[in-house]
Formats: structure tokens, sequence, C-alpha cells
């Protein structure tokens, strides 16, 4: 049994001081039903992901809310969590509910709505994906987890403030054209070595922002693909988890769940990293991208700095990483991300993203990872539908 | 304001041996030692065989950050160090480092001390616990 996408969609990623939650899940399934051409009442089953609507917007059982507001009912309809990867789960759980010969057609989706809290609220909510007891407890931050990452990437292969500058500067250079981005503005590595330290030596333009959004992606069966003219297949799928706690890890220079996740998705796929012709990559802080590069096989571990520094990554770069414009540029609403992801992989692999297409793409990698990376999630995708 | 995070006495209470009185683990099947206090070891499972174990409180620091702009409720501590600290025993811990916080560097020899860490609004609880100070 074979598995394609044949529908995606996305809202802007913006700060949607005119929007709820409920508004943007459903404009992001509208979007994908239409790209489909796919009837909403044919969809039989929702997996959505979302973090933290509990303590963004005081909002649990999200799932049933989405069907109903997208006059849905009476379809099953499940959320997923799992932090900042949470819609890559709910990607493999509507997959494997197709595999599994349930269903047919599955809608997966993210959605979050960040922007209702105060800053330092957001920060401490998005802290509910650290080890409360010993992370969050003591006042450390995301940015605070990256910062410690980045310091030991640092300390350990020399990888330097400017060559993570660049991964910022690149990603807002590819950002630019997305109409999609909250971000799309070109930087420089001196106005991001400028910008202010949030938690030393990351700095504001090392961040991802706080954002709206949702995505939506439509996942058929080889039967139903049949009918489609361009499906893109699922190629590979691999999860893993690793310790909550950073500090718990023997190495923090390394996803060891990016590793063994990507080497699941690899084998499924029968490919190897230098097969993979774009990646789009969880760089919620500028050294996530650089170990993401590194952890994909990309690069050998320690030399993701220079790989970024030799322009390696530009979309029409040797391995073009975050062609549309990354978390950084394009938004990060956290349990919208991964599904983004698979979204952009998508509309590559169909050759028809305009300013935004990577030249003769055939395989695609989406890397979705929750956490300082307790959670991680790798998906292949190709044009060409697999034996 | 919503505060679903309002801690209470019992949360607090319940890691009183690790957060005031650095009680760990240690499996004596695989000799691993574990910061803070387990009731399995996730090496040996249902085959191992965990203990009590003091910490000294003595540590070193392998990476560390200035927190500038802070979660909710620890805005008035801000800029604070931050360390991922290799403890003498064996295991890892995040730790704030109190002082001068220019002194804060790799491979600083520290050592716990008593502090306030958090004070849950006007009308909630004020946490203690462990902090860390440079010993040299």
């Amino acid at each position: 049994m074979r598995v394609a996408v044949v529908g995606v969609g996305q809202t802007k990623f913006d700060e949607h001081w005119e929007k709820s939650l409920r508004d943007l899940s459903t404009e992001a399934g509208a979007i994908a039903l239409r790209d489909s051409g796919i009837d909403g009442k044919d969809i039989q089953s929702l997996y959505i992901g979302n973090m933290s609507a509990g303590r963004f917007i005081g909002q649990e059982h999200l799932a049933a809310l989405a069907v109903d507001q997208a006059g849905l009912i009476p379809i099953p309809a499940t959320r997923c969590e799992a932090a900042c990867a949470s819609s890559a789960l709910a990607f493999r759980e509507a997959y494997f509910s197709i595999l599994s010969g349930e269903y047919d057609i599955v809608m997966a989706a993210g959605a979050e709505k960040m922007t209702d809290l105060k800053g330092t609220d957001a920060i401490a909510t998005l802290m509910g994906a650290g080890d409360q007891e010993w992370e969050s407890a003591i006042g450390l931050t995301f940015a605070g987890l990256y910062a410690l990452i980045a310091r030991d990437h640092m300390q350990k292969y020399g990888t330097t403030r400017e060559q993570m500058a660049m991964v910022s500067v690149n990603n807002h250079r590819n950002g630019v054209l997305n109409p999609l981005a909250q971000f799309p503005a070109e930087i420089t590595v001196e106005k991001v070595l400028k910008s202010p330290l949030i938690s030393d030596p990351l700095r504001l333009l090392d961040c991802s922002p706080i954002t709206d959004g949702a995505a939506a992606v439509i996942l058929v069966s080889e039967k139903i693909a049949k009918r489609f003219e361009n499906p893109i297949w699922i190629l590979g799928s691999g999860q893993a988890s690793d310790t909550l706690a950073l500090h718990h890890r023997k190495s923090m220079t390394e996803l060891v769940a990016t590793k063994v996740a990507a080497k699941k998705a690899y084998e499924q796929a029968g490919l190897k990293p230098k097969n993979i012709d774009l990646a789009e990559v969880h760089d919620c802080f500028s050294i996530n991208e650089i170990i993401a590069i590194e952890d994909l096989g990309f690069c050998d571990k320690g030399k993701g700095g220079k790989f970024v520094e030799d322009g390696k990554i530009a979309r029409d770069g040797e391995k073009p990483i975050n062609p549309t414009g990354g978390l950084k540029s394009i938004g990060h609403p956290v349990g919208a991300t991964g599904v983004r992801q698979i979204a952009d992989v998508v509309k590559q692999l169909r050759g028809e993203y305009g300013n935004l297409q990577v030249k003769d793409a055939r395989f695609g990698l989406a890397l979705n990872i929750g956490g300082s990376g307790a959670t991680s999630v790798v998906n292949i995708f190709g044009r060409d539908k697999p034996k | 304001m919503r505060m679903p995070h309002k801690s209470s006495v019992p949360l607090f209470w319940r890691l009183k041996d690790s957060k005031y009185r650095l009680i760990g683990s240690r499996c004596t099947t695989c000799k691993e030692v574990f910061f803070p206090k387990k009731n399995l070891c996730p090496v040996c499972r249902r085959r191992g065989s965990i203990e009590d174990m003091q910490f000294n409180g003595n540590g070193r620091i392998v990476s560390y950050t200035i927190v500038r702009v802070p979660p909710e409720g620890f805005e008035k501590y801000a800029p604070y160090a931050v360390a991922v600290i290799d403890l003498e025993e064996g295991a890892r811990v995040s730790g704030q480092v109190v002082g001068n916080i220019t002194k804060v560097r790799t491979g600083k020899q520290v050592r716990t001390v008593f502090r306030k860490i958090h004070e849950d609004g006007s009308d909630g609880l004020i946490n203690y616990g462990l902090k860390w100070e440079i010993a040299e």
C-alpha cells in the first residue's frame, strides 16, 4: 500500500489579531480541499496537531472544534501533541490510518494561535515543552536551551557566530518571495549580529518568531491517488524520542532522535542523504538548522557551519535547505509548522512553486522537531510512484 | 489574568529530596547514577535496582547562557546565568549561576547554594531551591 498527498493548504503565517484559531484551521483546510478538488464530505477522518491551545487561548478539545467549524461532523477527529512537532505527528497518524486499510481519504492539519498571550506568557507556555521540574522551574527558555546547545557546538567544533547568522540570512532571502511568510524581508549578517541578545550567544534574529497560522494536507490511498494528475508520494517516515531535559543527554551537539528518525525514513525510501533535492528543516533557532544539516547526513558532524558558510544551502545551491523561508522567515505557529513544511515539500515536488521553485526537485525531506529534540520526525517524499 | 500553571505546595513538597537535599539515584545493577531521583533505571528497567544516592553539590560548567528575555514570573531576575553542570558524581543538571554573570565560563567549578527561585505572583508561593555559585 502506498499513500500520496494530493492537496495542500496554508494560511498566511502572521499576527492574526482579527482571526481566531477556529478561523485559521478552517481556512487552511478549505484551501487544501480546493487544491485537491476533493469534496469536504469525502474526508473520512481528521488528525490535527496543536501544541498548547489550552494555555495559549484556554481551548482544549480542539479536534472536534475543527471538524465542527469545517462542517465535517460527524467524522472522527484526533488531536496530536509533541510540542513543535505536533503536526508532523498528526501527519504520521493520518498516514497510518490509511496504511491500516481503515480509510482512503484523510486530512492532516496543524494550527496554533500564539499572539493572544503577552510575550512573557507565550515564552512560559512554550517552555511547557521542556522539563517543567528541572528546566522551566529555574527560568530556562527555549532560546536559553538552544543557546546552551549553540555554545557547546561553538566550543566543540569552532562553529562561528557569523555562520549561525548566515542561516537566518539565507532563510530570509528565500522568504522574501513567499507570499505566506510572516517576515518576507532580507536581512544581513551584520544586522543579525547587531540585533538584541535574547540568550547569549543567540540574538533576536537567530530566533523564529511567535506566529498565528494553520496548514493542512490531504492524504489518499493508492486507489484514490490514481484519479490525480500529480500525486506526491510518501516514501519514508520516521519518528524518534529522546530525553525531555537537554541536560540528560550525553551530547548536546547532536539530536539523536533526528538521526534515528532519519535513518528509518532513508531506509524506507531506499535513499541516501545525497539523493535529497531539498529539505525543509526545523530552524526554530539558527543553530538548529546547522545541527539538522549534520544529523540528516548532508555533511559530517561539526561541519554544518562551514556547509552554510559555503553557500551550499541556497535555493540554487548544492543542497537547498528551507528554500521557502524556513521557520525564521515564514513564522513558527508551533503546532502548524510540521504540516506547513510538508505542504512546502509537496509544492516543490509538483514543480509548481514559481519563484520559490528548486530546480528539478524529485525527492524532498521534511524535519520537524519538538522541544530541544525530545521528538523528531522525518518524512521523505517523491514525485514518482515508488515500486 | 489566566494562571494555568499556578503552583501548589505539593508540587514542590514532593520534590524536596532532590531539590533541597541533593538526593539522586544509583542503579546497583549497572552502576549508572541519576540526578534527580528516579524510580526506574532506564538502562536496566526491570532488572535494575534503584537506591538513593547523596550528591555533594560540586560540579563543573559545560555550557552556559545569559537569559535576557525571561519567561513569565522571572522578569525581575533577568538577566541571569543558566548553566549545564556536570556533577562530580557523574550526572548532569541545569541550574542558575548566581553572582557576577560576566564571570560565568565553561570549565568553572561550581557548588550549590540555597536561594529564592521564583515568586508565583503577589499572592502565590515563594519557591526556594538550589542555585549554583562559582567555587574558584
